[in-house]
């Protein structure tokens, strides 16, 4: 056996070995997406991205760990595009250095710049309002303010999710960039002195405290509402949306705190221009008007209306504090938490 | 370490042409050892490494506002646990042994049925089944005639003592399997000597059995809080805040990776107290090794009829019915509504991956442990066992944070080699380990040791020790002697090590969803897909497969035990 010929046979079985395992991933006509999203909630637009253009998509999911997992992958990685919720999560991606910058003409025409990093490293394609499902028999007055949660007259009937999750540390972010931190602080101690229990659950188990009587308001996500209105499979979920109307609350000279879901393009996306075809795709009106249609979220494209049910809980103005300062606030606003003591209920 | 000196001492005496054909062997052994173990410790040590990277600017906040909680939480966690577990484990062994009652030989095996559900489903379950919507408090309000939660107290399962009670019942089976051999086999003498000399059944109990037990129930136990420990799915779902949950707030939210891993640290200081605990409990094991299995004897049980005996299936079958059969009741319940689910080729696939997964994992770990014990024998040495025993502290450790230490190795590994592969052979492995199910098995396999290395451990020393120093003195090599005298021995407790490890990876979520390749969906992923959407009724037919996956050799495993036992009492 000569040199070449070991070399070879060794190269052979390594590549034999490396196609085993890498799959289908380095293909071409492939989009390999990382998502923190869950695939039911954007199988509809990928799938619709795969009939136009017929590249395929190969979805990770996630649920925590998602940037550490591209850093350790390091220029190997096989992931070209990043999907999240929460501007906290996409900022991270950026500042751990798994992201890349992209100007894109298309995709800046389509999406408002407040939903984009002025930088190119993400782009939101949905908004989300936080916020406050109030029962419909036991909650009368309807102008509510963020501030006034924590009024004592709320005592015991407040249920809300961990103050730990995302969605709430976000809202908190976006209370200390209106008020500053101090303030902030005293109201998140107000509205742990509301609880009527131990912080649990999440935003559907909320509505359905509200449905049992163990609290007369909580904070929730809008497309949650849209969401058990037409579950068909667990009818009970309509009798928890049924108990409970959506109530937009606002930040004085400001308005209802939004987050959004977005995505971003990999930093070492093998598949760059696949990568960028589905970000442009997700801003498109065709993308929007499904995830306005069938996900209840609110579309970020201008002048686009969200579907009939999410208009019938009411009108959103959206706050206009920027999402930057929510994302820098992220941390003060978790240690505010755990400083509070939310997660340890009314009691203590 | 008696046995260990006195084997020494043998070899001393055999000769110095003896101990050079040996010398080179055992230091094969060690060698193996090492490489094991480092293996298995590489995500602990890498979490190391990061942990030491950070700055620590994390822990004034830490400790001033998370620790005391989360330390305090966790330690009321593992204590309500540990009691719960170790009653409910302890009293059905020692009922099942010693009294005669209707269904008894199906219950016998039955009780071990809730290692099948994996605790986060558990916990959907009972929350489900105790809630204000749920047919517990429905009942009871439509008999008292209730309105609204706020006329009447009912206890809530999302709080510690909910999640210490819903851990205990799908956990006990580790405390039953391990105390009801000791019962059976082990404790015979002793009790049958109790017994001639007058002692009533419960003072036998008391005094003699539970004693003699105390080993093999620590190491139940230990078993049992280490799952305590890694859970992050129950707790989470019952809003329990553990040192786990404060590790995750830590990474997820103030985005401080090194603050999590030093958390973990933390975390695995309890762990090692554990392991010294459960090395502490297991010391006089060897005390009641040896013949006990040789006995004939039909053990003299307490036969109750009528009402007491059926009193008596209630009772036993209480913490089954509860660990079991209410999980198997939410979940069938969801899954009647989505008939339609289990015929779909995701499912089929999630199926397939799950098995192919947990098999592969079994066959590994297995191996794996067999390699380390039997290194550990061979080696003799301190540093060698210590080094073993260490291994198990995979298996307490959160998965996400075990595997993402596992993920930053084989990663490094895996573009090593890589741009080695591009230098010299020009092209390219991509991502070998972290892009493949390697990483999955590897992780899993790393989690689980313990439990492979507890029973096979447990079957090695209830072995005389010196049925293979037999075969030795006859001339065959110590790799020879193990395999043919002392494999053949150890097929019970390996089996039992397979059927374990295979169950658990089955349920294992953490670790396989941040490890796993493209498109490579497990039951337990799906199911956490649609739970993490807060939409636990779509995960019905996955998890009612989990649950019926890990239920086949369970079963078998309980009836192969029951028969065993039966033809050799």
């Amino acid at each position: 056996m000569t040199h070449s010929s070991a070399r070879s046979a060794i190269a052979g079985s390594a590549f034999a070995l490396a196609a085993l395992f890498a799959g289908s991933a380095l293909a071409d006509g492939v989009v390999n997406i990382y998502s923190y999203r869950q695939p039911d909630l954007i199988k509809p637009v990928l799938d619709a991205f795969t009939a136009e253009t017929g590249i395929k998509t190969e979805v990770l999911f996630l649920d925590k760990g998602l940037e550490d997992r591209i850093l350790a992958e390091g220029t190997n990685s096989p992931a070209d595009v990043i999907l999240t919720v929460d501007i906290a999560r996409l900022n991270n991606a950026k500042e751990k250095g798994v992201t890349q910058a992209l100007d894109d003409a298309t995709i800046n025409a389509n999406l408002p710049a407040e939903y984009r990093d002025p930088e190119g490293h993400w782009f939101g394609v949905t908004k989300r309002a936080r916020v406050v499902y109030a029962s419909k028999d036991r909650v009368t007055n309807d102008a509510l303010t963020y501030a006034s949660l924590a009024d004592p007259k709320w005592k015991g009937k407040i249920c809300i999710r961990s103050g730990q999750h995302d969605y709430n540390v976000a809202l908190i972010a976006a209370a200390i960039g209106h008020w500053g931190a101090e303030k902030t602080e005293t109201w998140l101690t107000g509205i742990k002195a509301n609880l009527a229990r131990k912080p649990e659950g999440g935003d559907r188990d909320q509505a359905k405290a509200i449905a049992a009587g163990e609290c007369d308001i909580a904070l929730g996500n809008t497309y949650y509402v849209g969401l058990m209105q037409t579950n068909e499979k667990d009818p009970e979920q309509k009798d928890w949306a049924a108990a409970i109307k959506v109530l937009f609350p606002t930040f004085e000279n400001g308005g209802t705190h939004v987050n959004i879901s977005g995505a971003a393009l990999a930093k070492n996306a093998p598949n760059r221009d696949n990568a960028v075809k589905l970000i442009q795709f997700l801003s498109s009106h065709k993308a929007q008007q499904i995830y306005a249609e069938q996900v209840f979220e609110y579309p970020v494209e201008p002048g686009l209306e969200p579907s009939e049910i999410v208009k019938s809980f009411g009108t959103l103005t959206a706050d206009t504090l920027p999402l930057s300062e929510i994302a820098k606030n992220r941390k003060a606003a978790s240690e505010m938490v755990d400083r509070v003591g939310v997660d340890d209920g009314p009691s203590s | 370490m008696a046995t260990g000196g006195h084997v020494a001492g043998n070899d001393r005496v055999a000769g110095a042409a003896a101990l050079a054909v040996r010398a080179p062997r055992r230091s094969g052994s060690l060698a193996l050892t090492l490489a094991v173990s480092a293996v298995v410790l590489l995500p602990v040590i890498s979490l190391a490494l990061i942990a030491l990277s950070g700055s620590g600017s994390d822990w004034p906040h830490l400790a001033r506002n998370v620790l005391p909680g989360a330390v305090r939480t966790t330690l009321a966690l593992l204590t309500l646990v540990a009691f719960l577990s170790a009653s409910i484990g302890v009293a059905t062994a020692w009922l099942v042994v010693a009294y005669d009652f209707p269904l008894r030989r199906t219950l016998s095996w039955a009780l071990v049925l809730p290692l099948a559900v994996p605790p986060y489903l558990a916990a959907y379950a009972f929350a489900e089944f105790f809630h204000f919507a749920g047919p517990v408090q429905g009942a009871i309000r439509a008999l008292f005639g209730f309105q609204t939660a706020r006329d009447y107290w009912f206890p809530d399962v999302r709080s510690t003592g909910g999640c210490a009670l819903v851990l205990s019942l799908v956990l006990y089976p580790y405390v039953y399997l391990t105390s009801r051999i000791v019962f059976l086999m082990q404790g015979r003498n002793i009790a049958d000597v109790a017994r001639t000399l007058g002692a009533r059944p419960a003072k036998v109990f008391w005094r003699v059995l539970l004693p003699v037990a105390r080993p093999a129930i620590a190491a139940g136990v230990a078993l049992v809080l280490m799952e305590t420990i890694n859970d992050v799915g129950a707790s989470e779902y019952l809003g329990v805040r553990t040192l786990t949950f404060a590790i995750f707030a830590t990474w997820l939210n103030r985005g401080s990776l090194e603050g999590a891993a030093q958390l973990a640290m933390v975390l695995l200081l309890v762990v090692l107290a554990l392991l010294l605990l459960e090395q502490w409990a297991r010391r006089r094991q060897r005390f009641h090794s040896g013949r006990a299995t040789q006995m004939r004897a039909h053990p003299p049980r307490k036969a109750l009829d009528g009402v007491r005996g059926w009193t008596m299936t209630a009772t036993v079958a209480l913490p089954m019915l509860l660990g079991f059969g209410i999980p198997l009741y939410a979940f069938s319940r969801y899954s009647l509504r989505r008939l339609d689910d289990f015929v779909s080729p995701e499912l089929g696939t999630a199926l397939y991956h799950s098995v192919l997964t947990a098999g592969v994992t079994a066959l590994v770990t297995v191996a794996v442990a067999l390699l380390l014990l039997n290194g550990m024998r061979l080696a003799r040495s301190p540093a060698v066992t210590a080094l073993t025993r260490l291994a198990s502290i995979g298996y307490a450790m959160p998965g996400t944070i075990m595997a993402l230490g596992l993920l930053f190795a084989l990663a490094r590994f895996d573009n090593t080699l890589d741009a080695f592969a591009r230098e010299h052979l020009g092209l390219s492995t991509g991502l070998l380990l972290t892009g493949s199910i390697a990483a999955v098995v590897m992780a899993c396999s790393i989690r689980f040791i313990a439990l492979a290395e507890s029973s096979v451990r447990s079957g090695l020393e209830k072995l005389p020790p010196h049925l293979d120093e037999a075969a030795r003195s006859l001339g065959r090599t110590p790799s020879a002697s193990a395999v043919h005298v002392l494999l053949p021995l150890l097929k019970p407790a390996i089996l039992t090590a397979g059927v374990l490890v295979f169950v658990d990876t089955v349920k294992e979520l953490s670790a396989t969803i941040l490890l796993r390749p493209f498109g490579f969906n497990t039951l337990a992923t799906s199911v956490y897909e649609d739970a993490s959407r807060a939409v636990v009724e779509d995960a019905g037919p996955a998890a009612l497969l989990i649950i019926l996956t890990a239920l086949v050799p369970v079963v078998l495993l309980s009836r192969a035990l029951a028969e065993d036992r039966d033809t050799s009492v």
